[in-house]
């Protein structure tokens, strides 16, 4: 059976490359970088390079790049760091609705510390408006968080804009660019940031490694203790393997960028066309344009994500819902309901996203594929394409709703 | 994640649809939770000759609302109302816990449509089963 792989925003299949670049460094160059002896040293140069690399990408100095364990690291040490360094300055923090949950519930972490955060809405495309950023800020505000553009619906965010009203406030400023790293460019002057958080394995490298860049002169505490390491930054021997592949996928990624964003954009708009002509009572998520050129996300209303990506999934080809019932929890999305959808509409939430392994014939064979299965649940759905969601009751969630007529 | 038997039940479910001239209908769930249920029972007699589903919703609600149509087929009122939301779920050789919430509707729902059906009947049954069937 065909495997079409269309879930590149949960993660990226490492490049070939890449994992011939890191080999050497999981086998005979393990020397720890912080030694003093001759395979330390060759491990501590190719560390060295790698940080060279990532950090001209990025427009930045080497000492500026921290490395992490992970994306969700990166985005922890950010808000936690600079929270607590600065809390006699300021201890309010704004950020958005609809962040990955590594930046939400980092900021519901600190409030549980005594911090106080705003988060600013987003309209029914998913952006954030900068007015209202800036209408939050108070004397007391030391950081936003806003991310690059979004892992569900793919809106790439204003964050130039952002950018200067942070500026102008004298406050720092975080974005979380894990989903646009590799893809779009990123460069940390032109977006005017103080902090940005990077994952590898959203960029075909591994997984187990980021990096957080963190501006000259930006206070900010470490966030894991131990051992001098990254400049006393992020203590942990380092994962010279995955660094070096991280560097290594940035590389190409970045050489690459142009021609992959526009072929895979053209993919995006051909599954998206495509989609919107073979099935009715759908809704694309997110920004018509100013979105990430491999993101596709719908909404399928009378059907539910899970059994969409059951389906799916018998045919070989792999997705990711927003669905509560995909998640295991009782809440569909929180980015979904951000953009105002209904609940029940958001859990017949469906998210393919391409990347350079996908070819027009893995879109074709979605499209041949996804209106049957659509049609198959909806011939099974008590709603009809005509029917509302109408009247239904629940006994597990008469908070979460107002049911009509109740069930026992 | 799922068990063999959820798969073939999700895969190829029995009896989808809505019986003709339905002696009782019923509608559990809510569209908000992500999981509804419908399900419309055909009664000769004291015995339930045929049962049909629609639902919205996931792998687990999709497999249990078949399992049930084929447990109650050929049960008699009072066998129905016994049929539990636990005894659905082991029918299926079990779900995963966090799906257990759906499992409870594929039952809630026969119990709902037998309901219907002695209220259209301005029927009952002996207390003692109808209180059995409550669980
Ligand atoms: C926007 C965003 N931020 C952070 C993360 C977390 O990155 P990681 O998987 O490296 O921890 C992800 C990926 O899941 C993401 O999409
Ligand atoms: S329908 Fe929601 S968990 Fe099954």
């Amino acid at each position: 059976m065909r495997t079409v792989y269309v879930d590149n925003a949960a993660t990226t299949r490492p490049r070939p490359e890449v994992v011939e670049a890191m080999l050497p460094y999981l086998g005979e160059k393990y020397g720890n970088p912080s030694s003093i002896y001759g395979i330390a040293r060759e491990a501590r140069a190719a560390l060295d390079e790698a940080r060279e690399k990532v950090a001209a990408i990025l427009g930045a100095d080497a000492r500026e790049i921290i490395f992490t364990g992970s994306g969700t690291e990166a985005d922890n040490t950010a808000i936690k760091g600079v929270a607590f360094a600065n809390r006699q300055k300021g201890d309010h923090i704004i950020t958005s609705a609809i962040e990955h949950h590594a930046v939400l519930d980092s900021v519901k972490r600190l409030e549980k510390h005594g911090f106080r955060a705003t988060y600013v809405p987003v309209d029914s495309q998913g952006m954030v408006d900068p007015a209202d950023v800036e209408a939050s800020i108070t004397d007391r505000t030391a950081l936003i968080s806003i991310m690059h553009a979004n892992n569900e619906v793919g809106s790439i965010q204003p964050i130039e804009e952002i950018a200067e009203i942070a500026k102008k406030h004298g406050v720092y400023f975080h974005t979380d660019a894990v989903q646009t790293m590799g893809h779009i460019p990123v460069d940390v002057n032109r977006l005017g940031v103080d902090l940005l958080s990077l994952s590898a394995h959203k960029f075909y490298g591994p997984k187990g490694v980021g990096a957080l860049y963190a501006r000259r002169g930006v206070r900010m505490e470490r966030y894991i203790d131990g051992g001098g390491q990254e400049r006393n930054r992020r203590a942990g021997t380092e994962s010279v393997a995955g660094i070096i592949g991280l560097a290594k996928a940035l590389e190409l990624a970045s050489a690459e960028m142009e021609h992959e964003r526009e072929r895979v954009s053209r993919l995006r708009d051909r599954l998206i066309e495509g989609v919107m002509d073979r099935i009715s009572h759908v809704r694309l998520n997110g920004h018509p344009t100013r979105r990430l050129p491999g993101n596709v996300s719908f909404c399928f209303e009378f059907i539910e994500g899970e059994s969409l990506l059951l389906n799916l999934d018998m045919l070989g080809v792999c997705g990711s819902s927003g669905s509560a019932c995909t998640s295991g929890s009782l809440e569909p999305s929180h980015v979904l309901l951000a953009m105002g959808l209904p609940h029940e509409v958001a859990h017949g939430s469906l998210r393919l996203t391409l990347g350079r392994y996908n070819t027009e014939e893995d879109v074709d064979y979605v499209l041949e594929h996804l209106p049957g299965i659509v049609e198959k649940l909806r011939a099974m759905s008590p709603f009809g394409t005509e029917a509302d969601f109408g009247d239904a009751s629940c006994a597990k969630c008469e908070d979460a709703a107002q049911p009509v007529g109740k069930a026992r | 994640m799922y068990s063999q038997k959820v798969m073939d039940h999700f895969t190829n479910p029995r009896n989808i649809g809505e019986v003709e001239n339905a002696d009782g209908v019923g509608m559990v769930g809510n569209p908000i939770c992500g999981d509804v249920m419908k399900l419309s029972i055909k009664v000769d007699g004291d015995k339930i000759v045929d049962a049909k589903f629609k639902t919205f919703g996931c792998g687990a609600a999709i497999a249990t609302s078949s399992m049930v149509t084929e447990l109650v087929k050929g049960k008699t009122l009072e066998e129905a109302l016994e049929i539990s939301n636990k005894a659905v779920a082991e029918a299926l050789d079990g779900l995963p816990a966090n799906k257990m919430h759906c499992s409870n509707l594929a039952a809630d729902a026969l119990h709902k449509a037998i309901e219907d059906y002695l209220a259209k009947k301005q029927a009952t049954l002996p207390e003692k089963k109808r209180a059995a069937g409550e669980g």
